[in-house]
Order: structure tokens, then sequence, then C-alpha cells
């Protein structure tokens, strides 16, 4: 069996002794044109770049995120455009794994089949589904593997060790850990020791699994992660983008460069 | 899909929590789902709990003032000629509104949890203010979540909730209406789970806030049941209980206890928020027809585009102004217990020039949508069917609207 672009992502970082940087944007954010634009650029640090499908109700995201949101909407941006910028990006870095995230309206309208056959046509390797818990999601992931697409299970604070065990059992090839108890981009309210204790505690259910954490994840904080398999840096990019946009500077290149400062923290 | 007997209508949902199959679920962030489960164990032992179901009892009693009256309106029945008409007057309930029952329940349920913090959303400001009088009553330290929008229209609520001594939280995201408050709400609580209860303000939301808040309305049809007996001697042949329906709190409270009954002696008519006769904008997805998905946690019928974001929606009344509805009701609709149609806001206003005309009632923007209906059918129905409508709100937090639209109040 083939490896997966996602696992020889984290493969990769690990020779190199470092965690995977995995980045998060807004799809249509600030403009369809920038977006994609950033992918590109900041595809030369990040390792793994999760880019969102809108929604308007989105009942996990913080302000820094529902702002990007707000604005791309705004803008107009659809669905079709998000897909059209991944396999735009994809078409530019093959091999660079690119994972959609969002909440489960916009799959259940367009009907799960139809939305994982868009995934493949745009070459997403794969999903995160906010409001899509386990086991719910059990049959949708196994669609998505069908497809060799990898369905990311999210774990967080309160998910209690039986339920870790089952949701690792059913996980791909990799997994996300929710640092705190928080919508994204919340200050980071539990120390780094806290966080690490609880992500060793899931590396001890299985070690082969890649763990990667997010929530919180700033330019201050990420240095503390340095021995996980990965971070999720998100809301410290969309607050860039909304900080250029206010300096009217060009949030591209911008974002570019806090991207390779945070990568630089963990090399 | 088919009603089941025996079985309250609340607990007629598969292990997936789905009414039917497919309306409502638990569509939550991995955080939430701990929280969510203990609510469901901890709501599953108190029902049962006889000394838990006491302490509801006499608050409901002594507090909440039950059973509210039962009424009929004589004026307006020999003014529209056919079926009578009748009110079940929930808005003498402490407050003012049905909001009461699910906000005191929950306080009770956040005491035993241990919780000192509660938190809810509020539209009409309703939900919001006897969450706030709950809250006080039972020293449990209170954030209000409430859109801009909603804010500006219903100060007296506004005011009533600051009085309580809860913080009003603005909402100033998407419309600044009741689905934002309700999206920041639960925001709110997934990064406060650990030391704060919340209490959604009506059947919409995550299963077992349907399941909380069915349970604690449903105090309504409890009452209404004996009244009924008492004032007709029996349950009369034909009677037709109407009732506004925004997330849909207040209909199921006023339904739940005739579930049973065949629908052609006892049927149940829900009115949604049509909004402004010339806007193309409304809150009524079940009468429009539209498409089940996602929110706030729950499948159900949702105005939304064809990709999935949640459309705006508008109607003079702000508890009814909800782009979704409760997975109980898409359930009603689709196994066609009940039937629900729209009134515009034109006609509530009407509704409400006629009623506070011919009768000392005072119903909020909410019920008038409901009183429209009643208006509409009356003279078509004959003199032994009884109507009763569910006045589950006062007009006392409308009276800039109703000033501004019809010049007086």
């Amino acid at each position: 069996m083939t490896i997966s672009p996602i696992s020889l992502a984290f493969k990769n970082c690990k020779k190199e002794k470092r965690p995977a940087l995995i980045t998060f944007t807004v799809a249509g954010d600030n403009t369809k044109k920038n977006s994609l634009e950033i992918l590109n650029s900041v595809a030369k640090y990040a390792d793994i770049l999760e880019l969102s499908f809108l929604h308007n109700c989105p009942i996990a995201d913080g302000g820094q995120i529902q702002n990007s949101t707000y604005r791309s909407l705004s803008n107009g941006t659809t669905l079709k455009d998000t897909f059209l910028i991944a396999k735009k990006f994809k078409n530019k870095n093959p091999k660079k794994p690119l994972i959609l995230m969002g909440y489960y309206n916009l799959i259940y309208q367009s009907g799960e089949n139809n939305f994982l056959k868009n995934c493949k046509l745009s070459k997403v390797d794969g999903l995160i589904v906010v409001d899509l818990p386990w086991p719910e999601n059990k049959k949708f992931a196994k669609k998505c593997k069908k497809k060799s697409i990898n369905f990311v299970q999210l774990l967080s604070p309160t998910t209690s060790k039986e339920r870790l065990k089952k949701i690792i059992k059913d996980s791909h090839d990799m997994i996300y850990y929710i640092s705190m108890l928080s919508t994204t981009g919340g200050k980071l309210k539990v120390p780094p020791k806290k966080i690490l204790e609880n992500y060793s505690k899931i590396k001890k259910i299985d070690k082969n699994k890649n763990c990667v954490i997010g929530f919180g994840i700033t330019n201050k904080s990420i240095k503390s992660f340095k021995n996980s398999d990965g971070v999720v840096v998100g809301s410290e990019i969309c607050k860039e983008i909304t900080r250029s946009l206010n300096n009217r500077q060009n949030p591209v290149t911008n974002v570019n460069k806090i991207v390779a400062r945070l990568k630089n923290k963990i090399l | 899909m088919k009603i089941k007997k025996n079985i309250p209508l609340i607990d007629q949902h598969d292990k997936f929590g789905f009414w039917g199959g497919k309306f409502g679920g638990n569509f939550i962030p991995e955080t939430l789902k701990k929280p969510v489960e203990d609510l469901e164990i901890l709501f599953k032992k108190l029902r049962k709990n006889k000394k838990f179901i006491k302490e509801r009892d006499y608050y409901f009693k002594n507090w909440v003032g039950s059973p509210t009256s039962f009424t009929k309106l004589e004026n307006l029945t020999k003014q529209l000629g056919g079926a009578e008409i009748w009110a079940k007057v929930v808005s003498e309930a402490n407050g003012g509104a049905h909001k009461i029952y699910n906000a005191t329940v929950h306080c009770l349920i956040a005491k035993r949890a241990g919780k000192k913090y509660i938190v809810g959303d509020t539209g009409a400001g309703y939900a919001g203010k006897m969450l706030s009088m709950a809250a006080k009553k039972f020293g449990l330290k209170c954030k209000i979540f409430m859109g801009v929008k909603d804010i500006k229209r219903q100060k007296p609520n506004c005011d009533a909730m600051k009085k309580n001594g809860a913080e009003i939280v603005p909402v100033y995201t998407g419309s600044q209406t009741l689905v934002d408050a309700v999206s920041e709400c639960m925001r709110y609580w997934v990064s406060n789970c650990d030391t704060t209860h919340m209490c959604v303000g009506s059947t919409v939301g995550p299963n077992i806030f349907v399941k909380i808040c069915g349970w604690s309305t449903s105090q309504i049809s409890r009452e209404l049941l004996v009244q009924i007996k008492k004032e007709f001697g029996r349950i009369p042949k034909k009677i037709k209980l109407l009732n506004c329906v925004g997330g849909g709190s207040s209909s199921f409270g006023f339904w739940n206890e005739f579930m049973h009954y065949n629908k052609k002696q006892v049927e149940f008519i829900g009115i949604e928020a049509g909004g402004p006769k010339k806007s193309k904008r409304h809150a009524a997805p079940l009468t429009y027809g539209s498409k089940i998905g996602i929110l706030h946690g729950a499948a159900q019928y949702v105005n939304q585009d064809f990709e999935g974001q949640i459309e705006e929606t508008e109607s003079i009344s702000a508890g009814l102004d909800y782009p979704g509805v409760s997975p109980i009701h898409c359930f009603l609709k689709d196994t066609k217990r009940a039937r629900y149609t729209a009134a515009t806001d034109e006609e509530a206003l009407s509704a409400y020039k006629l009623v506070t005309k011919y009768e000392n009632l005072n119903p909020s923007l909410e019920p008038s949508h409901a009183f429209a209906e009643a208006i509409k059918l009356a003279p078509q129905l004959s003199k032994n069917t009884v109507i009763i409508v569910n006045s589950c709100g006062d007009a006392h937090k409308d009276r800039d609207i109703l000033k501004q639209r019809l010049g007086k109040f």
C-alpha cells in the first residue's frame, strides 16, 4: 500500500526531528486570489495546510476566524470557489498535503458522496469536520477512507480515556488534539506542560499515530510543543491578515513572514 | 415515520438522538461531547427522582404560579361567530411568559450538577429575563447572550435582566438576532463547560436540550388537560390547539399531553412567523418547505441557501425570528400529527388590535400570530368546535414596536 502524503509529511518531519507545522487559513480570505497566493507562499514552510470551507453559523470558531469567514463570505466565496482554490494549489504543489476543514451542513447539503467526489477532483488529502464527532462520524469516515481521504478525528481535554481509545482505534493517519476548552484562537489558558501531559496520554495509547496540537498556538507558545508530532496555527494567521488590511499592507507577504518566523521557532 | 403510543415524544429518538431517524441528533464539537453526556445522565436520573419532581412542582406552584388560567374569550367569540375561542393565559406565569418553566428546571439541574454559573441565549428577551430571574432565585451567576438588534427592540426585557443582576453579552455577528445569540452562547459554553451550565432557550439545540425544554414546558398541557375536563366535563369532540412556533417550546408544551388523542378530535396547529407581507424573508421553515439542514447541533428544517449557509430571517416578533425550528416539530410535521401555517407581521398586528379591543388580554406579538389564525378559522367552523390559543407571552416587552406600528400601546 502506498503511503499517504499526510503520513509522508510526518515521516519527513521526524527525520528532521521537529514537529510538523500545519497552517490554517480561511478559503477566499481576504480575496480568492490572495487566499491561493497565501497557500502557495506558505507551502514553503508549512508541512500540511488546512483550508476552511465557509459556514456562516460556526459554533466553535473564535473571533479571529469568524472575522476571516465573514470577510470571505461578504466577498462572495462559495464552496465551488473553495474547491477551485484547493485544486489550483494542488496542481502547483502536488506533494503538499491539503486538508479541508469545516462544518457538516455544507457536506450534508452537497451530499456526502458528491462532496467527496469534489474533494477527489481537487486532490484534497484530508477532511476535518468540526461538528461531526465520533461515533456519529464512523460511517462518513469509512467513506473517506475508501476514497483515500484522511478523516481527521478530534480529541479534547474532555474526552474520556475509554473514548480516547475507541476514537484513536478508528482514526486514520492524523489525529488532532484540541489543547484546551476554548473556541479557536483563545488565549492559551492552560500551561503547555499540562497540554503535553494529555498529549502523552494519547501517544501512549498508540505511539504510531500522528497527533497534532491545535488551539492557542502562537509565536510565543509554539516553542513549548517542539517535541510533539505537529502544531496547528490558525487564528494567528487570520489575525495577521486582518492587521495587514487595517494597515493597508499586503497580507500575502505579511503572512509569509509570520509563518517563516513560526517555522524557525520549531527547527 | 410514526408516533409511538405510551412513550413520551421527547423519548422517541434513536440512540444517536434522532426523531424519525433524521431530526435532531448531536452535531457538536468533541469538547462538548462529555458535558452533553453528563447532562444526559443527570437528567435521566432526575426525571425519575421523586424529590426532584417534588421540588420542581413546588417552585412551579409557589413561584411560577401554576396553574395559569384558562378562559373563554366571550366577546371575541361573539364578534367572529362560529367556533368558541378560548385562551390558556400562560403569560400570567411569573415573568410574563412560558420561558419560566425551562429556566426554572435548568437552574434546578445546574444546582444538582454543582455548577455556579449559567448562560443562556435569548431573542425576544423572555428566555433571558426568566433565566436571570431563576438564576437570582437559585443563587447562580448568569450571563445572557442577545443579538444587538434584539437588544434595541426588546428593551423592557433587557432592563429586567439587568435588574436581576445578569450580564447581557451583546452579539454583533451575522444578523444580530437570536440565531447569532445561540451560536455565541454555544461558543461560550465550549470554552467554559467545566464550570458553567448552558440553558438553551427553546426546544432546539443538541438532543438533550430539546428534551429538557420539552419536559419543562409540558407543564402547560398538564394544567390544560385538567382545566378542559373541569370546564367541559370531558374532552370535547373537536378541539384545535393553536400556538405560535419559533423554536417551538411553548407549542410543544401546549400539545404534549394531548399527543395520543386522535387528530380529528384534538388538532394541533402551529403558526410560524411569515415576516412582513411584502418581504421574501420569513421565519417559517415548516410552512414554506425549507430543506433539512444542521443548525446549532441538530438536524431540522431550516432556511438556508443551496450551499448550506443559513439565511437571514425577518419578523416583527423577535421570539419567532429564528431560521430553524425544533426537531420535534419537524417530526410532528412529517408524521402529520400537527399542521403548520404562517401569519404575516401585518396579520399579527391586526390580531393584536382585535384581541385587545374585545378582551381583557394583552398578548405579545408572538401569540398574536396564533390569534391571527384563530380569527381566520373561527368563522368557518361550527359552534361546537373549541379553539384554544396559547397566549404564551405578555405584550409589555413589545410596547415600543406597538407604539410605532399602531400608534398606541
